[in-house]
């Protein structure tokens, strides 16, 4: 009878570890994810703080490009005033944001004197990284997303995360036009 | 994804562990032939390997640095570089920042280094920054930083350090076995050699020939895998293979070798700083996969996934470098734009302008003053220079320091 025992506590032991362990690693995935949106954010606040700065100095040049400039303007702030939002409701100002920028930058190309100025090129090679860190940050923030979600989803481990209230997370996706239009091939 | 590389280091690290099983072998026949007894040999072995261990854990990398003349640059020093290698971080989910190196030196190259992602750094040479365009440079560190994040630097590190036990051993056991052959022999007669001896003795001998040779053979296994799987990380990174392959190409074009190098810190470059033209017995004795195919791999991606890496060495090469494993769950990913323009023109303007940017780096790191003359010549005053004003060479005037 004892041996009986033995084996149930044995196997009660066993389920205990396991499910302890699969509980540590949805948590640790989390946290990952977590840590990987703050990441994005660091970068988008970062992105707030330069546009100011480059708007002024377009300007200081005489360059007559009002409208541009006001989509810009526009676009951060109402970026700015969603960032206590989601990720869903984040990514398509965020989109258009980075649509406006890449329109400014364009124009900015006609003009040879603003792209001489030390200040106006130290300003352009922030901008261009911290473009490059806001979608490096996004793949990192997005693959973390999918690993945790997958983990979520799978057996066994979505038995653990059903009875412990782990919920899906949202992607980060780009939902400007411009950005998601695949590059068009054309064999005429 | 990034959990999936796991695989691929068993991998690597069975092989390390292969090369660990001849040292102690080694370790086990010499203490047999020397001493008659294979403990002592063992122990030795052992001794020898965690004194070089303990070396190369606590001051492996500032040894490194020093050697290759490596010196430590800020953010405002190098801003482009340091936001390459930022972006880097970010997209390999680093958990902190490495720091980052400058060696003047005008050969192309880079190499990683550190014992852990929280303790790593990053070193490239001035001729890298030079040459290279935004997209190539972030090609370049990805690669370095893929080596961090896929902990190559410790695993090569721990494969160097048996590699360079074994050579050693081997090396004095010869010397010892010429010098003392006579006495051995008489030692032979005097108690009557028995078959297993002798056999133990042409296997210990054996060994010695043969374990460098194998063991170097097994290190360039592991190292030329960890370049492969670094190359096809800094495509998955930076979602643009191009960048890489032309640095590549670049950096194979240049005729300069390094100066500060030795056989030892060469598998940490991005490049084999000792390669030679038409070497073709590379395959099997380099550190490196040879670099025309590493850029027709990059070149033949379809996607900047690690399947799109496989799907291309596969093109190549035939086989597999990556392990299954690693090749589930990542759907298609997409490249991204080149974020240069690439024409030609402009890309020599931009050489000469990053020329300027490093030499003036350069000039700062070695703590010399730069004073503009009104004539526009700049003037570069080294910190032992004691006057209160220096004479513009070009013009005659006199500029206050």
């Amino acid at each position: 009878m004892t041996a009986v025992y033995v084996v149930i506590g044995v196997i009660v032991v066993l389920l205990i570890i396991f499910f302890v362990a699969i509980y540590n690693g949805l948590v640790r995935l989390r946290n990952q994810m977590k840590n990987a949106w703050a990441q994005i954010d660091v970068q988008l606040k970062r992105r707030y703080d330069l546009i100011p700065n480059l708007v002024e100095t377009v300007k200081g040049y005489k360059i007559h490009e009002r409208e541009t400039l006001e989509a810009v303007t526009k676009a951060r702030n109402i970026a700015q005033q969603t960032s206590s939002e989601g990720a869903a409701a984040r990514s398509r100002v965020e989109g258009e944001l980075s649509s406006a920028l890449a329109r400014l930058l364009v124009v900015v190309e006609r003009y040879p004197d603003l792209k001489a100025n030390q200040n106006f090129l130290a300003l352009q090679e922030e901008l261009t990284s911290t473009e490059n860190k806001i979608s490096f940050s996004r793949q990192y923030y997005n693959d973390s997303v999918l690993h945790y979600n997958n983990q979520t989803q799978m057996f066994p481990s979505n038995i653990v995360a059903g009875m412990m209230g782990f919920k899906a997370g949202e992607f980060f996706e780009v939902k400007a036009a411009e950005e998601r239009a695949a590059p068009k091939v054309s064999f005429s | 994804m990034w959990e999936q590389i796991r695989s691929n280091r068993i991998r690597s690290i069975i092989l390390v562990g292969a090369m660990g099983a001849l040292l102690l072998l080694l370790g086990y026949f010499l203490g047999y032939l020397f001493i008659g007894d294979p403990v002592p040999g063992v122990v030795i072995a052992i001794i020898v390997w965690l004194v070089m261990n303990l070396v190369a854990y606590f001051q492996g990398d500032s040894i490194l640095l020093a050697v290759s003349g490596a010196r430590k640059i800020s953010r405002d020093d190098h801003p482009r570089l340091y936001n390459i290698v930022e972006e880097m971080k970010i997209a390999s989910g680093l958990p902190k920042m490495p720091d980052i190196y400058i060696i003047d030196d005008s050969a192309p190259n880079a190499f990683a280094t550190g014992r852990s992602p929280e303790k790593a750094a990053v070193a490239v040479t001035s001729g890298l920054l030079e040459k290279m365009n935004r997209d190539e440079l972030q090609g370049v560190i990805g690669h370095e930083i893929s080596h961090v994040k896929n902990r190559d630097v410790m695993l090569m590190s721990m494969a160097g350090i048996i590699l360079g036990t074994i050579v050693i051993l081997a090396w004095y056991a010869t010397r010892v076995l010429f010098f003392s052959g006579m006495a051995g022999g008489r030692r032979g007669s005097r108690g009557g050699v028995g078959q297993g001896q002798i056999i133990i003795l042409v296997i210990g001998i054996a060994l010695m020939i043969i374990a460098p040779i194998v063991a170097q053979l097994l290190y360039f296994a592991v190292s030329r895998k960890r370049e492969y799987l670094a190359d096809a990380s800094s495509a998955l990174y930076t979602r643009y293979p191009e960048g890489l392959a032309s640095a590549l190409e670049k950096i194979a074009a240049s005729t300069q070798q390094l100066k500060a190098v030795n056989k030892a810190t060469a598998p940490l470059y991005i490049i084999n700083p000792f390669r030679e033209k038409g070497m073709a017995a590379s395959d099997l004795s380099s550190t490196h996969p040879p670099i025309s195919k590493r850029i027709r791999i990059l070149r033949a991606m379809g996607g900047a996934s690690f399947a799109d890496y496989n799907k291309a060495y596969q093109k190549i090469s035939g086989g597999s470098v990556i392990p299954a494993s690693a090749l589930t769950g990542t759907g298609a990913l997409a490249f991204r734009a080149p974020s240069s323009s690439g024409e030609p023109a402009e890309e020599t303007s931009d050489h000469l302008k990053r020329t300027r940017e490093t030499s003036n780096l350069m000039w700062r790191l070695g703590n010399y003053r730069t004073v503009t003359c009104q004539c526009g010549t700049n003037l570069r005053v080294p910190a032992s220079f004691r006057e209160p004003q220096i004479k513009c060479p070009h013009c005659g005037r006199l500029n206050r320091l």
